[in-house]
C-alpha cells in the first residue's frame, strides 16, 4: 500500500504527520511512502532526510493525493488556499485517511467525508484504553500543549520563576496556579515546578489528587464532596453548589497568583468559564493567564482564540496551536503515535491495512468505515483509569458486607463474653480455694504478655519468638522438680529425659537470640 | 533454701522474664532484654535446685551439660536463614517436655490429693500432655516443612473437619475414661494410663495434621502459633505441678505467642479463629487465581546496573528468595555502593516476607545493614510514587497488585508492598513460577516492570560486579 504525507495548509501549522525516523520503521511493515517537497520545513526536516530512509519526494500535491491509498495528516482536511480545491475532493475514492477528525464537531466534514466512499481513523477518537496509550495522540499533544503553556507564560511573565536571594535583593518565586490537572495539567505543573515556581493545582476530580502531589505541587482541596470523574477518565458538569465553591477558590487565589493555567474542558461541550472578568481585574499587573481551552471557546472570559491580549494589566495568551508552536517535537511524537497505529492495523506486517471492527482500539478510531459512518463507537470497556470502574462495583458489596456484619455483629461481640461469663462461672463453683489462687496468677500473666508484646516493633519479631521459645524452656523447672522422686526410677527418666530437652531449648534460644541482636547495628 | 526464699526468687524470676520480653520490643533495649531472660532463667533453675528436698544432682547435672552443649552448638552453627527450622524444633522439645513432665506426674504416686482437687489435678495431666503433644508433632511437621523435608503444599484430606471433630471427641471421651478408671482394674495407675497413651496417640496425630494442612506461605503464622502453644503446655505444666513461676512464664509466651500469630493474620488478611483453629491457608476459598497474559520485559545485569546508577531513590523489597539464594550480602554490598554515589536507598519489609516473622530483617541485619534504612510496609508504601527504581529480589505474593484490584483473587484484601507504582520496578526470579500462594502475578507484565531472570545471588553479583566497573 502507497502512504501519502501531504504538507499541513491549516495556517500556522508547522506539524508534519511523519518523521524520517517514523517513515523508516513503516517502511519496514510493508508500506511504500511519499511525502509532499517542503512537508517537514515547519518541522525543522527537510526533505533530503526522507529521501535517505526511502521515502519518495513528490512535488505535485494533486498527484500525491491521487496516488495514495492511505493518507496521513495531521489536521483535518480542509480547503487548499493555493490551489483552491478541497483537500476531500483530491482523495481517491475508496481511500483511507488518518488525521485528527473532532467527528463532534465537524458533522458536515464527516458526510463530506462519507460521500466519497472512504475509510477514515481519527486520531482524536482512539479510545482511552490501557492497551491504546501509545498511539493516544491527544495526550501527546496536551503534553506538549502544557509544557508550551508554561514556556509561552514565561516569555510574557517579567520575573523570574525561581526564588533567588541575591546581593542586589531578595526575588519572591513565582506563584502558579493550573486549573484541571489532566495530561497538559501536570506537564505543565512539572515545568513551572522545574523552573523553580511554587504550583498549585486544582481539580473536580478527587483522584487526581495523588497524580498532583506526586508532581510535587499543592492540590487545592475544595471542601466539598462530589466526584468529578466522568467516563473514560474526563471530567464531567458538576453541579452549582460545588462549581459556586469553586469559583470562590479562584477569586481568593486570583489575587494572590502570577500565573493562572487553564486546561479546564468537558468532552463535547463548551470549555466551562472558571475565570471571570473580575478575577482577572483582581490580578497582580503584570499576571499571565494562559488559557489551554482557548479552541472551545476558553475558561477565561476575557479569552480571545489565537491571540495575546492585555487586559486589566493581565496578559491572556490564547493560542490553539501550542503543540504546533514546539513543531518538531510534536512531530515526532504523533508520527510515533500514528506509526503505533499502523502496526495494530498491519499486524502482517505485508504493508496492506486491515481495519478490523472486532479490535477495540482500531474501533474505536475507525469514525467511517467505507462511506459509513461508524461514530460514535460503542463505549469503551476499560477507562484509562482503571481505578474507578473497578473501586465502583466492589463498593457496594463491602457497604453490604459491613452492614450484614453489623447484623450479627452485636451476637458475635456478646457470644464470647457470655461464654466467658458461664465458663468462669462453672470453674469458680467447682474449683477449689487453691486452684483459683493459681488461676488468678494465670489470667493475669496473659493479660501482661498481650500488653508486652503488643508493641514490639516488626523487625524484632524473630529474636522476640525465639527468647519467648527460650522462656518457654522453663518448663525444666517442673522435671527438675519431679526428678528428685526418691522410689520411682520411671519418674527420674522421663523426667531427666525432659531436662535435657529444656535445657537445648534454653541455653540454644538465649545463645541464637543474642547472635541475633549482635547483629542489629545500625 | 526456704519455701518462702524460693517463692521470692520465683517473683525475680517472673519479672525479670517480663522485662525480657518488654526488652525485646525496641532495638536499643532488646540486647539487654535477652541478658534479663537469662538471669532469669538462671534464677528460676537454681532456686529449685537449691530446694532441700531436691537429691538428684548427678542427673541433672549430665542433663544440663548435656543438652545445654546441644543448645549452644545448635546456636552457634546455624545459618540465619535456617532460623525457622531452628525456631521450630526448640518448639518441639518444649512440646515433648511437656508430655514427659505429664506422663512422671502422672507416675508420681506420693501425691495426696483427694476429691475436686484429685480431678482437677488430672485434668491439669491430661490437658498439658495434650497441648504438649500437639505442639510437639506439630513442631515437628513444620521444620520437615520449612527445611524442606516436607513438600510445601498443603496436604488436604478429605473430610478434615469431621476428622479434626471425630478426634475432638475421642479425646474428651478418653478423658472421661482417665477420669473414671474402671472399677475392675486392680490398679488405678495402669487404669488411667492406656486412655492417656491413646489420647497422646490421637494428639500426636493431630498436630500433624493440623500442620500438614497449612500451605507453605503461611508458615509465619504457623510458627508464631506453635511458639503460643509451647507456652500454654508450660502453663498446664505449671497447673499440674501446682508451680505458679510456669503458670505465669507459660502464660506470658503463650499469650505472646496468640499475639504475635494475630498481628501476622492481620498482615495476611486472614483469619485468626481460622488459623487458631488449624488447617488454614489452603487457598481453596474462593474464586480462580487469574490469568495473567502479557509480555514480560527481560532485563539483564548490565542494564539493571545501568538503571540503578541513573535512579536517585531505590527501594529494594526482599523475599523468600533472597533468603533461599542467601543474596543478603551480595544487597548489603550494592547498597553500600549505591548509598556511596549518594542515592537513597531502602529496604521495604512486608510484615510476612520470608517463612517467618522478622525472617527478612534479621537476614539483612547478618549482612550488616543498618537497620536505620530498613522500612516496614506502612512506613514506605505511600513513597513509592517517588522511587524511581525498586528492586523485588524472590518475593512474588506480597507485591501481587491483585490483592488490591481482583477481588476474586485468593489473597485480595492482604496489604501488599506497592512496588508498581515507582517508576520501574525490577524483579528478579529464578523462573515465571507463581507464589507459595499459587496466584499469577500481573506485577510481573506490567508495563514498568523488568525481569531479571536467575538465581538472585549470582545475579545481584553481576550486577555488583558492573557497577563497579561502572564507577
Amino acid at each position: 500500500m502507497k502512504i501519502g504525507i501531504p504538507k499541513e495548509i491549516h495556517e500556522g501549522e508547522k506539524r508534519v504527520a511523519a518523521t524520517p525516523e517514523a517513515a523508516e520503521q513503516i517502511i519496514k511493515l510493508g508500506f511504500s511512502m511519499a511525502i509532499e517537497s517542503g512537508a517537514g520545513a515547519g518541522a525543522n526536516i527537510s526533505d533530503e532526510a526522507y529521501r535517505e530512509v526511502g521515502v519518495e519526494i513528490v512535488s505535485d500535491v494533486k498527484a500525491l493525493w491521487k496516488n495514495s491509498d492511505l493518507i496521513i495528516k495531521v489536521r483535518a482536511p480542509e480547503r487548499h488556499p493555493e490551489l483552491a480545491v478541497d483537500e476531500i475532493e483530491m482523495l481517491a475514492e475508496g481511500a483511507n485517511l488518518i488525521s485528527f477528525i473532532w467527528p463532534a464537531q465537524n458533522a458536515e466534514l464527516m458526510k463530506k467525508l462519507a460521500d466519497r466512499k472512504v475509510t477514515v481513523l481519527a486520531m482524536d477518537s482512539v479510545p482511552r484504553i490501557s492497551r491504546a496509550q501509545k498511539l493516544d495522540a491527544l495526550s501527546s499533544m496536551a503534553n506538549i500543549a502544557g509544557y508550551r503553556a508554561i514556556i509561552e507564560a514565561a516569555q510574557h511573565f517579567g520575573r523570574f520563576f525561581t526564588g533567588q536571594i541575591t546581593a542586589a535583593g531578595k526575588i519572591p518565586p513565582a506563584k502558579v496556579l493550573v486549573i484541571g490537572a489532566g495530561v497538559a495539567g501536570l506537564a505543565a505543573i512539572g515545568v513551572a515546578k522545574s523552573m523553580g515556581a511554587i504550583v498549585r493545582a486544582f481539580d473536580t476530580r478527587p483522584q487526581v489528587k495523588e497524580q498532583i502531589e506526586s508532581m510535587d505541587a499543592e492540590f487545592l482541596l475544595l471542601d466539598f464532596k462530589e466526584d468529578g470523574a466522568g467516563a473514560g477518565g474526563y471530567a464531567k458538569v458538576m453541579s452549582k453548589e460545588f462549581i459556586e465553591a469553586e469559583m470562590a477558590l479562584f477569586a481568593r487565589q486570583a489575587m494572590e497568583v502570577d500565573i493562572i493555567v487553564t486546561t479546564a474542558l468537558i468532552p463535547g461541550k463548551p470549555a466551562p468559564e472558571l475565570i471571570t472578568k473580575g478575577m482577572v481585574e483582581s490580578m497582580k499587573p503584570g499576571s499571565v493567564i494562559v488559557d489551554l481551552a482557548a479552541e472551545q471557546g476558553g475558561n477565561c472570559a476575557l479569552t480571545e482564540k489565537d491571540k495575546v491580549v492585555v487586559k486589566h494589566g493581565v496578559t491572556i495568551i490564547g493560542y490553539t496551536n501550542l503543540p504546533s508552536r514546539l513543531a518538531n517535537q510534536s512531530s515526532q511524537l504523533y508520527a510515533s503515535n500514528i506509526r503505533h497505529l499502523l502496526t495494530e492495523l498491519c499486524p502482517a506486517k505485508d504493508g496492506v491495512i486491515n481495519v478490523n471492527m472486532e479490535d477495540e482500539v482500531i474501533r474505536g478510531a475507525t469514525v467511517i468505515k467505507e462511506g459509513q459512518i461508524t461514530w460514535p463507537p460503542p463505549a469503551p470497556t476499560l477507562s484509562a483509569a482503571p481505578k474507578a470502574p473497578a473501586a465502583a462495583p466492589a463498593e457496594p458489596a463491602a457497604v453490604e458486607k459491613k452492614q450484614e456484619k453489623k447484623g450479627g455483629g452485636a451476637i458475635k461481640q456478646l457470644l464470647p463474653l457470655l461464654i466467658g461469663g458461664l465458663a468462669m462461672f462453672a470453674v469458680g463453683a467447682v474449683a477449689p480455694a487453691s486452684f483459683m489462687s493459681h488461676f488468678t496468677v494465670f489470667v493475669l500473666a496473659c493479660f501482661i504478655g498481650y500488653q508486652v508484646i503488643w508493641n514490639v516493633t516488626a523487625s524484632l519479631h524473630t529474636p522476640l519468638m525465639s527468647v519467648t521459645n527460650a522462656i518457654s524452656g522453663i518448663i525444666i523447672i517442673g522435671a527438675v522438680v519431679q526428678i528428685s522422686a526418691k522410689d520411682n526410677n520411671c519418674v527420674v527418666i522421663l523426667a531427666g529425659i525432659a531436662v535435657l530437652a529444656a535445657s537445648i531449648n534454653i541455653v540454644g534460644g538465649f545463645l541464637v537470640t543474642r547472635r541475633m541482636l549482635e547483629m542489629f547495628k545500625k | 533454701m526456704s519455701q518462702s526464699l524460693i517463692s521470692m526468687a520465683y517473683i525475680a524470676a517472673a519479672i525479670l522474664f517480663i522485662l525480657s520480653l518488654s526488652g525485646l520490643s525496641n532495638q536499643e533495649t532488646s540486647r539487654r532484654g535477652n541478658y534479663y531472660g537469662m538471669v532469669g532463667m538462671a534464677i528460676a533453675i537454681l532456686a529449685t535446685v537449691l530446694n532441700p528436698s531436691f537429691t538428684a544432682y548427678g542427673i541433672l547435672i549430665i542433663a544440663l551439660v548435656v543438652g545445654g552443649f546441644i543448645g549452644a552448638r545448635a546456636a552457634f552453627k546455624v545459618e540465619m536463614t535456617q532460623m525457622p527450622e531452628l525456631v521450630a524444633v526448640m518448639h518441639s522439645l518444649v512440646g515433648i517436655a511437656a508430655v514427659l513432665v505429664g506422663y512422671a506426674s502422672f507416675m508420681d504416686t506420693t501425691s495426696t490429693l483427694t476429691g475436686s482437687e484429685k480431678t482437677i489435678h488430672e485434668i491439669e495431666i491430661y490437658l498439658g500432655v495434650l497441648i504438649g503433644a500437639v505442639t510437639f508433632s506439630g513442631s515437628v511437621i513444620a521444620f520437615g516443612k520449612l527445611s524442606g523435608k516436607i513438600g510445601g503444599k498443603p496436604m488436604l484430606l478429605p473430610a478434615r473437619h469431621w476428622l479434626n471433630l471425630c478426634m475432638l471427641i475421642a479425646v474428651i471421651v478418653l478423658g472421661y475414661m482417665f477420669l473414671n478408671p474402671s472399677e475392675n482394674c486392680s490398679c488405678s495407675c495402669v487404669g488411667g494410663l492406656i486412655p492417656l497413651l491413646i489420647m497422646t496417640v490421637i494428639a500426636l496425630i493431630f498436630g500433624v495434621h493440623m500442620v500438614m494442612a497449612i500451605g507453605g506461605a503461611d508458615m509465619p503464622v504457623v510458627v508464631s502459633m506453635l511458639n503460643s502453644y509451647s507456652g500454654w503446655a508450660a502453663a498446664a505444666t505449671g497447673f499440674m505441678l501446682s508451680n505458679d513461676l510456669l503458670i505465669v512464664t507459660g502464660a506470658l509466651v503463650g499469650s505472646s505467642g496468640a499475639i504475635l500469630s494475630y498481628i501476622m493474620c492481620r498482615a495476611m488478611n486472614r483469619n485468626f479463629i481460622s488459623v487458631i483453629a488449624g488447617g488454614f491457608g489452603g487457598g481453596a476459598t474462593g474464586g480462580t487465581a487469574a490469568v495473567i497474559e502479557g509480555d514480560v520485559t527481560p532485563v539483564n545485569a548490565v542494564e539493571t546496573a545501568k538503571l540503578l546508577l541513573e535512579a536517585k531513590s531505590i527501594v529494594i523489597v526482599p523475599g523468600y528468595g533472597m533468603a533461599v539464594a542467601q543474596a543478603q550480602h551480595a544487597v548489603n554490598e550494592i547498597t553500600k555502593l549505591l548509598r556511596g554515589k549518594g542515592k537513597t536507598v531502602r529496604f521495604g519489609i512486608h510484615p510476612v516476607a520470608g517463612r517467618m516473622p522478622g525472617h527478612m530483617n534479621v537476614l539483612l541485619a547478618e549482612a550488616k545493614v543498618p537497620y536505620d534504612i530498613v522500612f516496614e510496609m506502612d512506613e514506605i508504601n505511600e513513597d513509592f510514587p517517588k522511587v524511581d527504581v525498586s528492586i523485588v529480589i524472590g518475593a512474588n505474593d506480597i507485591v501481587n497488585p491483585s490483592a488490591m484490584n481482583d477481588p476474586t483473587s485468593p489473597i485480595a484484601g492482604m496489604p501488599v508492598l506497592e512496588v508498581w507504582k515507582s517508576h520501574i520496578t525490577i524483579a528478579m526470579k529464578r523462573s515465571m513460577a507463581s507464589g507459595y500462594a499459587g496466584v499469577g502475578n500481573p506485577l510481573f507484565v506490567m508495563e514498568n516492570t523488568r525481569m531479571l531472570f536467575g538465581d538472585a545471588k549470582e545475579t545481584l553479583q553481576a550486577v555488583l560486579k558492573e557497577l563497579n566497573a561502572n564507577s
